[in-house]
């Protein structure tokens, strides 16, 4: 076989756009796990929350709402009337709007309408994480999706993905909305975002949530999902749970009893 | 050579306005900051000793603030170990200004004489100072 000069150069060229191209190819077409992914957290864990609102509706009935006071308490959250500005990082919605997908015409009286406890769902694939410019919103190796204020520029973006209104805006300065700072965590400032963090800083203590230790009902049960024998994976196994909109694959691991 | 006297009038007197700051602060040389380590959490320390070295912490805590704000935020770590083998907990709020807890004698005396201004307190707690 003979090659002409001609085509031996045409060759060349295409090997040089290939090698040219490799990097934008790799780029766009894999996924870095790395940005979803922080190495140096505990491995082999993921944190996840069973909601159990049948146990908690009594209570919540006859007026508890200790779950959302503690949280409020401990990390510091604004209480602003305003609803274009409140700050939410637990809180309720009616069934309709937290699993929109499952309701229908004849759903039973006992489930319509009726409140549901909703949170960040710290998902196992979150949308938030792949769109934050400064990797100020990351998932640790346990699982938890969480937040670092120090990076956060206020772009919005990941309130813009997280299909479940898990994120809230500071539109001013919070501090004139907090009653009694508590001076043990830090506030957060205007112009950034904050949701919750599954209690990151009690957790890494070894401690459970302070939603989980202030219900008296037992409504709330936090546990590893990787951990087979674990309570949460206990109940999981054992009775029919849903998901908020699973539809959408961001695998949550906030799980509710019906 | 009828403008002479106005040129030279004008010149003095530009001269003078320009080295104003100057001469005026001529001889009173700003006080250096005296930190102050009078705090009831330092007195009653056995050993008067920071987390690390003092010149250490007087070069290096702004780079020591940062590592601990990320083993705490981004890596889940929350205890630092000191050269000395010592524990602490690494936070700004709990451990830093628990000791330094008279923050506006201590932090601010230097920051004030070299102008910086560390933006962490619009979230980060101050301690209240009587
Ligand atoms: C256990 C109490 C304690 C803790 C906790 C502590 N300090 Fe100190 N710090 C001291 C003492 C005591 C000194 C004075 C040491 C000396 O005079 O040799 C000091 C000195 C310093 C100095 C040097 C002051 C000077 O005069 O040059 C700086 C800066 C400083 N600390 C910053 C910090 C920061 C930042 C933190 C948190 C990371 C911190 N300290 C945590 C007790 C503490
Ligand atoms: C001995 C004087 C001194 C004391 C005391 C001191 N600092 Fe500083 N601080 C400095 C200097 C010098 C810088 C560096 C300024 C620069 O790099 O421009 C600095 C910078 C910082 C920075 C980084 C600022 C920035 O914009 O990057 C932080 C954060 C900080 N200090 C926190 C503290 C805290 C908290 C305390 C009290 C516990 C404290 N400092 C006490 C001298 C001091
Ligand atoms: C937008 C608000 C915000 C600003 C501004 C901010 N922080 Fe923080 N920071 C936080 C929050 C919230 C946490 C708590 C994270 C946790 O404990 O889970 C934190 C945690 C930390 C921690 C570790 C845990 C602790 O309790 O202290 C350090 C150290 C820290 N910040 C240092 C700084 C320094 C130094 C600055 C200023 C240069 C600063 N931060 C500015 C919000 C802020």
């Amino acid at each position: 076989m003979t090659t002409s000069r001609r085509s031996f150069i045409k060759a060349g060229g295409a090997c040089l756009l290939g090698l040219t191209l490799w990097p934008a190819v790799k780029s766009f077409a894999g996924n870095n796990a790395g940005n979803i992914e922080n190495p140096g957290a505990p491995a082999g864990k993921r944190w996840g929350l069973v909601i159990d609102m049948q146990k908690c509706w009594p209570k919540y009935q006859e007026g508890c709402r200790d779950c959302f006071l503690a949280c409020r308490k401990a990390h510091n959250i604004p209480d602003i009337a305003d609803k274009e500005e409140e700050i939410k990082w637990l809180w309720t919605e009616p069934f309709e709007n937290a699993f929109p997908e499952q309701e229908h015409e004849y759903i039973a009286a006992g489930i319509k309408g009726k409140p549901f406890i909703v949170l960040c769902n710290h998902c196992n694939n979150p949308p938030c994480v792949r769109v934050c410019p400064t990797k100020a919103t990351f998932k640790r190796r346990d699982g938890i999706v969480m937040m670092d204020y120090h990076r956060c520029i206020g772009c919005r973006y990941c309130m813009a993905a997280c299909p479940y209104g898990a994120r809230s805006f500071n539109f001013s300065d919070p501090r004139p909305y907090i009653k009694e700072i508590d001076p043990a965590y830090p506030t957060r400032e205007k112009g950034v975002v904050e949701k919750c963090n599954f209690c990151a800083e009690r957790v890494d203590l070894g401690l459970v949530p302070v939603c989980v230790e202030a219900c008296r009902a037992g409504a709330l049960i936090f546990g590893d999902l990787e951990e087979p024998n674990s309570v949460v994976r206990k109940i999981l196994s054992g009775r029919y749970t849903i998901l908020r909109k699973p539809e959408l694959g961001t695998h949550p691991s906030v799980f509710y009893l019906v | 050579m009828n403008d002479f006297r106005y040129i030279i009038t004008g010149l003095v007197l530009f001269i003078v306005l320009v080295t104003f700051p100057l001469w005026t602060r001529a001889g009173k040389a700003a006080p250096a900051p005296v930190p102050s380590l009078e705090t009831q959490a330092i007195q009653q320390l056995e050993e008067k000793q920071c987390v690390e070295g003092t010149e250490y912490m007087r070069a290096n805590h702004m780079s020591l603030l940062e590592e601990w704000r990320n083993q705490v935020v981004r890596e889940g770590k929350r205890t630092y170990v000191a050269g000395n083998g010592k524990e602490y907990e690494m936070s700004l709020q709990k451990t830093c200004l628990q000791c330094h807890s008279n923050k506006s004698q201590f932090c601010d005396q230097c920051h004030n004489y070299l102008g910086v201004q560390p933006d962490c307190w619009t979230c980060h707690i101050e301690p209240k100072e009587s």
